[in-house]
């Protein structure tokens, strides 16, 4: 078993448990054992744009730092929120000789760092390093006849300097999904922002965004959308259900992470607890593939 | 127009907070005609632009910032390579300076809220 650094973030301890559940169980069974952090802290979800505040980035560049320290020079991330905010900080402190000297001095409990811990989102994982060919040799019930719409949303792919695929056209879903033996659709909304934060005070923005794309997917004929980020989650199946309540005559489409599609076709639908999503996954999966009905 | 000394300083205070030349911007409204949320701001990314470029301080009462997902489609788009988000971070960050916290969490219903959801907006929307 292959040990790589891994920071959860707080979502995956919470919000999104299964989708820290799944992707530990997909990589074993990979042969790769996702090593958390012995210590981190909140990344700040959101890189803060802000020029003249160096405060901020101060949450992301010490779980950089604690990656160094445990003897890491890569450190691999699930939630695409996490993994934006680290690794643009990271270009920041390797970009910025000032500012990274600024930092460093203020942090002066920590040994200086310099950008050395390479940031890598598993999507990366697993299309750069282990390989899709990896990915199909696990699959025990190949998603044969189920169409996924690959929601792609904002901090994967943006900005282009930090993004892990192209921002208009990206693909490593798509190939994810042909690789578990089921069919990507496409459908207009795959990089449209869901709303994000709006949804704390602004819910009735999320909810005509929440059906655009929703609707969308379903209109390309998508059973499932599949995503990597904990906000564009519950933005999606939380805020659906919401949506219900205004538009009844929304046909809804459940929305799972990518890493619980990959544990139905590797034969661990178990892990997933579909049970808590407030679309339910699990009438779909169960018409449309062999196992994804279990739990 | 009226262009008086303290809303000249706008410009400024809007380039020293994002780190932007503000008058790179030449007006395509590419920026604008990607963005997803046209529709809940009462002026387009790219008016906001002008006014900041204008100092006209008027622009600090338009709900665009706080529509703003900082979801970055336009920061791709702009064939100028501006930085669009970082320019309505920093129309944010002139009223939280000022204690003008947009959202009040006492207000809030946040029960069924995930903490990404409440500690991503408290970083955008409160000082
Ligand atoms: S896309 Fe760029 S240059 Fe065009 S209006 Fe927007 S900010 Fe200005
Ligand atoms: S970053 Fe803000 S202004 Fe730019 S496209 Fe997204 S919501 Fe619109």
């Amino acid at each position: 078993m292959r040990d790589i650094a891994y920071y959860p973030g707080c979502s995956l301890k919470e919000a999104a448990k299964s989708f820290e559940d799944s992707a530990l169980k997909v990589s074993e069974e990979m042969g790769v054992n996702l090593k958390e952090l012995s210590r981190w802290n909140c990344c700040g979800t959101v890189y803060s744009l802000t020029d003249d505040n160096l405060m901020k980035q101060l949450g992301p560049i010490r779980n950089l730092i604690r990656a160094r320290d445990e003897g890491s020079d890569e450190l691999y991330t699930l939630c695409s929120m996490c993994d934006n905010t680290l690794k643009r900080a990271n270009s920041l402190v390797r970009g910025e000789e000032d500012k990274r000297d600024k930092i460093n001095n203020f942090m002066d409990q920590e040994n200086d760092y310099e950008g050395s811990v390479e940031v890598h989102h598993y999507l990366e994982l697993l299309r750069d390093d282990l390989g899709w060919g990896e990915v199909r040799d696990r699959v025990v019930n190949p998603l044969e006849g189920l169409n996924v719409a690959p929601y792609y949303g904002c901090m994967l792919t943006r900005p282009k300097e930090i993004g892990l695929d192209d921002p208009h056209d990206p693909t490593v879903f798509d190939e994810l999904v042909e690789s578990l033996g089921g069919t990507p659709v496409d459908f207009p909304y795959e990089t449209e922002c869901c709303g994000s934060y709006n949804t704390v005070d602004n819910e009735e923005m999320v909810l005509n965004k929440t059906q655009t794309i929703t609707a969308g997917a379903k209109k390309s004929g998508a059973d499932v959308i599949i995503t990597a980020c904990p906000l564009c989650h519950f933005n999606l199946d939380s805020r659906q259900s919401d949506l219900l309540e205004v538009a009844p005559n929304h046909k809804p489409v459940p929305v799972i992470y990518f890493t619980q599609l990959m544990a139905i076709a590797f034969g661990y639908p178990e892990v997933n607890k579909f049970a808590e999503h407030a679309i339910d996954p699990r009438e779909v999966l169960e018409l449309k593939t062999k196992a994804g009905s279990e739990r | 127009m009226d262009l008086t000394n303290s809303d000249r300083d706008l410009t400024a205070e809007v380039e020293e907070l994002s780190g932007e030349n503000i008058f790179s911007c030449y007006q395509c409204g590419k920026c604008s005609a990607g963005c997803p949320f046209t529709e809940e701001m009462d002026q387009l990314p790219n008016q906001v632009l002008r006014k900041v470029q204008m100092g006209d301080g008027s622009v600090l009462d338009s709900n665009t910032p706080w529509t703003c997902a900082s979801c970055l489609s336009c920061e791709v788009d702009c064939p100028k390579g501006n930085d669009v988000p970082a320019i309505m971070e920093a129309m944010r960050e002139i009223s939280l300076r000022k204690n003008l916290d947009r959202v009040d969490l006492n207000e809030l219903e946040t029960k069924d809220l995930p903490e990404i959801a409440l500690v991503s907006n408290l970083r955008k929307k409160t000082g």
